[in-house]
């Protein structure tokens, strides 16, 4: 019998798709049977409260959390978010119920024996419910109370080999597609950049650095996996300078059907004739494709990059071989001034260990950011308020067409003072003998 | 400045602001020392953390410093 009632919740899921009321209901039960005999270190029943509290949110319509807190762990200032309930006495279970974000494997691999020693401490220490993964990556915990958070962060340091995630005005952990060690579009070793740089800057990480939240994301090719274009500050983008490899025996095996395009993935309908032209050539969006006698040209000065050929024939096109990454900047979530994509910044740069050229845009943009923006401005929204041609000027990065979204709306180029023979300054009396008011 | 004279500048600001705020961004102690680069102010301030003489404040999205026991505390954050 549940602790209390929830008929709004119930309701939540009678619908076709997994309910996260069904989820919780199960680990309150789950905690409530407790057949594992664990000595449990939050209330038992955390789950019926929150379930609880949730129903009296809906029922009220109003939220019943409060915001913020001195909590953490000691020396970090990121990586748990201190929740707790404003209506304890009815909800004790809930009096808190902190977030600890827990740093994700590169690439997000796991062995079910790890994830076993997460979920055995989780269900230890917290409330035994988990977000994997958070849309900063993260492996997210969800509920714990204050004398927990250094029990539970010494054993994920001590015997579960991990760190805490970012949070708050920090780095936020990086996160990463899974790159060449599985995926053959991959431009570059996605794991070993972000690994590299979560350990060059720990302490952005886990000290607050910055006016606000800045997420790094790595994707291998423009596929964007991690989605890194839309969802950090600064985004790492595979790319290639070269040419598009074409099998022309491959293409023609697509077209006369013994290859399945997108590798099968669309198999489950029929879709007719796969027609080369409608399929391909015509969704290419620089329309730099075409049949010439039998064999597919493409003109690859003009290519962007946007993977759709080779996604759909991924057996007769491949990536160049002179790859790299594209770097973008800029991409946050419409908290102010709606939505922003990325911008690229830099165009393309080699991977290469140590990643000194990297670091060093990296750090201009830092120093930048931390200079001039204001409290709790993304870096996206400091580029809109003082100009990408000031972000070029900090980066000490040319403008270049690559950052011409489209002709005349952002060309970049601009004269300074110093450039201009004789000024800015001119003679007034001089410039009238030539030009009427 | 030295760093001692940095941190006494640091507890002078927040002693001073103490009756009407106890929470400030990091960008507010820049001003407090505004000779010293945002990066080393930024290690200034987190380094006092690590002493005990300041604490974090966080939203779970921003990150708020002040005194060590001043404003409201994490023991008390589940009263009302
Ligand atoms: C106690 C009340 C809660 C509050 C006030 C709260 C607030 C927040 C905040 C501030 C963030 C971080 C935003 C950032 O990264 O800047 C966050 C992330 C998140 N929270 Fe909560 N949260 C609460 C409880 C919950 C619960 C009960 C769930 C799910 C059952 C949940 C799921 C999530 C998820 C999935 C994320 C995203 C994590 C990520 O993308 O990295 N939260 N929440
Ligand atoms: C019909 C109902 C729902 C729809 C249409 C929906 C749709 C979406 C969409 C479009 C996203 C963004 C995916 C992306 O980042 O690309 C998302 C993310 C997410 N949704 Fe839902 N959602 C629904 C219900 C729920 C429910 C009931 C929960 C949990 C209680 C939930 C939890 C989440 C979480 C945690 C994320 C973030 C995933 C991440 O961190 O990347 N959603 N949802
Ligand atoms: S982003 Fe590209 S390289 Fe990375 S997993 Fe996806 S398709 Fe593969
Ligand atoms: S990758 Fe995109 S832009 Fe380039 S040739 Fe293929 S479809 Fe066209």
């Amino acid at each position: 019998m549940a602790k209390h009632a929830t008929p709004l919740l119930d309701q939540l899921e009678s619908g076709p798709w997994p309910s996260w009321v069904s989820d919780i209901k199960q680990e309150a039960e789950t905690r409530a049977k407790n057949v594992k005999g664990i000595d449990y270190q939050i209330p038992v029943d955390v789950c019926d409260d929150l379930l609880g509290l949730m129903e009296l949110t809906y029922v009220e319509k109003r939220t019943h959390w409060k915001h913020g807190g001195i909590v953490g762990v000691f020396g970090y200032g990121g990586g748990v978010i201190g929740r707790y309930c404003d209506q304890p006495q009815q909800f004790p279970g809930i009096a808190h119920f902190h977030t600890v974000r827990v740093s994700q494997p590169s690439g997000k691999y796991y062995t079910s024996a790890y994830l076993k020693q997460l979920c055995d401490l989780w269900e230890l220490r917290g409330s035994g419910l988990t977000n994997m993964h958070g849309s900063t990556g993260d492996i997210v915990f969800i509920g714990t109370t204050t004398p927990q958070l250094e029990e539970i962060f010494f054993e994920l340091t001590h015997n579960l080999n991990q760190d805490l995630g970012g949070s708050g005005s920090n780095l936020r952990t990086p996160s990463d597609c899974i790159g060449t060690s599985r995926c053959e579009y991959a431009c570059y070793d996605t794991q070993s950049l972000c690994h590299a740089l979560t350990l060059d800057y720990q302490d952005e990480l886990h000290r607050p650095a910055f006016p606000y939240k800045f997420k790094f994301k790595f994707d291998g090719c423009p596929n964007c996996c991690v989605a890194s274009i839309a969802r950090s500050d600064m985004s790492f983008i595979g790319t290639w300078r070269d040419d598009i490899r074409i099998d022309q025996k491959a293409v023609q095996a697509y077209i006369g059907g013994e290859l399945k395009p997108n590798a099968g993935a669309h198999a489950g309908r029929d879709w007719g004739k796969f027609d080369i032209v409608k399929e391909v050539l015509s969704l290419c969006p620089t329309q730099c494709m075409k049949m010439d006698g039998g064999k597919l040209v493409i003109d690859d000065r003009e290519c962007t990059r946007c993977m759709h050929c080779i996604n759909v024939m991924p057996r007769a096109l491949r990536i160049g071989q002179d790859t790299g990454v594209s770097i973008l900047v800029g991409a946050k979530a419409p908290i102010l001034d709606g939505a922003q994509m990325g911008s690229l910044l830099v165009p393309f740069v080699k991977v290469e260990e140590p990643y000194d050229e990297i670091k060093e845009v990296i750090e201009n943009v830092w120093d930048w950011w931390m200079e001039e923006g204001k409290n709790r401005e993304r870096l996206g929204e400091l580029i809109k308020r003082q100009g990408f041609q000031k972000l070029l000027e900090v980066t000490n990065i040319e403008a270049m067409p690559q950052h011409v979204q489209e002709p005349r709306s952002n060309p970049y180029i601009f004269w300074r003072e110093d450039e201009v023979p004789g000024g800015f300054e001119r003679d007034i009396t001089e410039f009238r003998k030539h030009h009427q008011r | 400045m030295d760093k001692e004279a940095g941190k006494k500048a640091v507890v002078e600001f927040l002693t001073k602001k103490s009756k009407s705020k106890s929470k400030f961004y990091l960008k507010d102690f820049y001003e407090v020392i505004p000779e010293e680069k945002p990066r080393d102010v930024k290690n200034l301030v987190n380094e006092m953390v690590k002493e005990g003489t300041l604490e974090y404040w966080s939203s779970g999205s921003t990150t708020m410093i002040g005194l060590k026991g001043t404003g409201k505390q994490a023991s008390a954050e589940d009263e009302a």
